[in-house]
């Protein structure tokens, strides 16, 4: 008896997850299909879901039109870049408040989140004038910088949920073997933490991808990433969903993949810390 | 043409040897519209004739108004050439944001700039955007579907009439909707629909001194109308449909009549994107016996920001792109229908261009409109569809999004009209116009 309740339970789980999974990524699903529409097709009413005569034109046109090749090469950049130079500070500053704590530890963690609560466009004059003086507008350099010191806080805190889980003992027994602090973090630290750091460092690539506020107003030709390629294809006057569709799918798709080989370690690294 | 070609040459050399310019690399922002596109397709023709680049940096609209503001403001130079409106001009030629376009050359031959267009983008006498297209509003309307209504369009048909057809054309069981018009909020989209319809009704967004109307009979009678009339006879869910939205409906045919941009004139009649190409007819926007009409006036225009560093090379491509042969040059290759319409008297002087089925509504709406003297009433405000001052869009985007929910039912009409009413006068007063 306690064997159905469980079977029934886990349908209802299975068909509850499938639902709300679908849900969630029928839009994505919805833009790749339209994608492969033609114009007059991706705004027909009642819509066709899978019957369509499929078409790679809008692909060759964007194509034609950007150079999407610059752009994705951009976005890797800034994405990579912003997160490397990001975890780099993060590591010993979450390594300190997680295992050395102040007395004002705890304050600095929730002054460094509230940076996070305030809009970014209330900090778009300063850092404009700021790029501007400085000669870094539309530079790699200017945009790896405000993209890194944005996502900062949220890597620091999430290094340091995870610093936490790591039991003191295990880095004491190191240092009482005689390790120094660097191969106490090295080599004891670091492997422990590998799961965490890399969950970490990918969920910094994926908001450095999407970022889309700094990356359209601090770009103009050089350094401008994937988020203006597709903004260059909304329209105010004129149809072009699947144009727009196939520049979407085109600048979704390589973080897409990534995050479909790495989503075991994002789930982990999510969740990690959540039930104690 | 040869000789014309070879003066152009010419004309091209000496105009470089001229201001001694040596190659530039122009960065340009612009939208995502058609005739844009197609401009940066032509940009070859610029570069062979005056040895300039030029780098597209293509905006959402909202976004281009907001990075562009922000590079002034701040005088970033980022952009050489800027795409506006007929609403940021005056404001930002006033500002001294833009460069005074004053010296093109003979050549470009300024005054046969259509008048209405360059009187909108215009300060004091003085030109600071040149018009790339320019579009008033007029009725697109399906010529079977009024047969069948019994109906036959005026060429200037009054609301009474327009709503009556509507209500007439309206087949709702086989998703046939009388007419069409903008519901989603924003100051530039139901909001410049509205405020050129209640011109046409005899409302003005403010008296003499800057007081909002929202108040007032005529208002009321104009947001009531329109609620009542897209009720009956409008497609469902119009709350949210704005110029794309019902450009869509109308291709598939759901819409008897739609009252919007008359650019859209040459999308809906073009055969590979419409189902009802050949059943198309054009009429001017309607109005109710006051003396104005529901049409307003926009253009999209090329402007440099004050602060570039290339100012010769940019007034270059301006002349270039607003230019007569430019328009030329497009009908080659792309034939008069795909010309950008709106700008020029000569282009609606051309026989060639007068075959285009909308090329003559279009004009007579471009002319009908009237930006210094919009209402019925007198106003302190220049723009059909705008006032033409800073604090429009913050504060009809706010009005938009009231008469939105009217629409969608949400609220009656005249609560609409009192939170307009108390919004609009708070922004004001904290404005310092009161």
């Amino acid at each position: 008896m306690a064997r159905a309740v469980s079977n029934r339970r886990q349908i209802v789980t299975t068909i509850v997850a499938w639902t709300i999974g679908l849900l969630i990524f029928f839009p994505i699903l919805w833009t790749i299909l339209t994608s492969f529409k033609t114009e007059a097709e991706a705004i027909a009413d009642p819509p066709s879901l899978l019957f369509f005569n499929w078409t790679l034109e809008n692909y060759e046109v964007v194509q034609e039109r950007s150079n999407y090749g610059k752009f994705l090469w951009n976005s890797i950049i800034l994405a990579v870049g912003s997160t490397v130079i990001g975890l780099l500070i993060a590591i010993p500053s979450a390594w300190s408040m997680a295992f050395q704590p102040g007395k004002r530890t705890k304050d600095i963690m929730m002054w460094m989140l509230s940076t996070k609560m305030m809009p970014a466009v209330g900090v778009l004059f300063p850092i404009y004038i700021l790029a501007r003086n400085s000669g870094l507008f539309d530079t790699h350099i200017l945009l790896i910088a405000v993209l890194m010191l944005m996502n900062l806080p949220i890597i620091i805190w999430m290094l340091y949920t995870y610093f936490k889980e790591i039991p003191v003992d295990i880095l004491e027994a190191a240092r009482m073997d005689g390790a120094s602090l660097k191969s106490e973090i090295l080599y004891v630290l670091t492997p422990m933490a590998l799961p965490g750091i890399a969950s970490t460092m990918l969920l910094n690539i994926i908001l450095a991808w999407n970022e889309a506020f700094w990356t359209l107003n601090l770009t103009t030709i050089n350094a401008a990433p994937l988020t203006a390629f597709i903004a260059s294809y909304s329209s105010p006057e004129g149809l072009f969903y699947a144009k727009l569709s196939a520049a979407s799918t085109m600048a979704i798709a390589p973080i897409l993949i990534m995050g479909w080989f790495s989503q075991k370690q994002l789930v982990r690294g999510l969740t990690f810390g959540a039930v104690k | 043409m040869l000789s014309k070609k070879m003066l152009g040459a010419t004309t091209a050399i000496m105009l470089v040897a001229a201001t001694g310019a040596h190659a530039e690399s122009l960065t340009i922002a612009t939208v995502n519209n058609g005739d844009m596109i197609r401009m940066q397709g032509l940009t070859d023709d610029f570069t062979e004739k005056t040895g300039h680049t030029v780098e597209w940096v293509t905006l959402e609209e909202n976004v281009l108004r907001q990075r562009v503001t922000t590079d002034i403001s701040t005088k970033g130079g980022q952009f050489d050439i800027t795409t506006i409106g007929m609403y940021e001009t005056p404001i930002w030629g006033k500002n001294g944001w833009l460069v005074a376009l004053d010296d093109l050359s003979a050549d470009y031959d300024v005054d046969d700039i259509l008048p209405a267009m360059r009187g909108g983008l215009s300060v004091d006498g003085t030109l600071y955007a040149a018009p790339f297209y320019g579009e008033s509003s007029m009725i697109m309307y399906r010529t079977d579907l009024m047969e069948k209504a019994g109906l036959e369009m005026p060429d200037a048909p009054t609301w009474e009439f327009v709503a009556d057809a509507a209500r007439k054309m309206t087949d709702k069981d086989n998703e046939i909707y009388g007419i069409c018009l903008r519901g989603k909020a924003g100051w530039g989209e139901n909001m410049a629909f509205l405020t050129a319809t209640a011109n046409a009704f005899g409302a003005r967004w403010f008296d003499e001194e800057w007081n909002a109307q929202f108040d007032s009979d005529a208002w009321k009678k104009t947001l009531n109308f329109y609620i009542d009339l897209m009720n009956e006879a409008g497609p469902p869910g119009a709350a949210n449909n704005g110029f794309n939205e019902n450009l869509a409906l109308f291709q598939q045919g759901k819409c008897g009549m739609w009252i919007d941009a008359t650019v859209a004139a040459s999308f809906v009649t073009n055969p590979n994107d419409s189902t009802v190409a050949d059943k198309v007819g054009f009429a001017l926007a309607p109005d109710t016996g006051l003396g104005k009409r529901g049409n307003w006036l926009w253009a999209w225009a090329l402007a440099i920001p004050a602060g570039t560093q290339k100012e010769a090379a940019a007034k270059e491509f301006i002349e270039w792109a607003t230019s007569k042969d430019y328009l030329e040059l497009v009908a080659e290759k792309e034939g008069w229908a795909n010309v950008p319409p709106g700008s020029r008297t000569s282009l609606y002087e051309n026989p060639e261009y007068q075959k285009v089925p909308f090329a003559k509504m279009t004009l007579e709406s471009i002319n009908s409109a009237d930006p210094t003297n919009p209402t019925v009433d007198p106003v302190p405000y220049v723009g059909v569809q705008f006032a033409a001052i800073p604090e429009f869009a913050g504060i009809a985007t706010q009005v938009g999004q009231e008469f939105s929910a009217a629409l969608a039912g949400q609220q009656s009409a005249d609560e609409a009209l009192a939170k307009a009413q108390a919004l609009t006068n708070d922004e004001m007063e904290a404005a310092g116009y009161k």
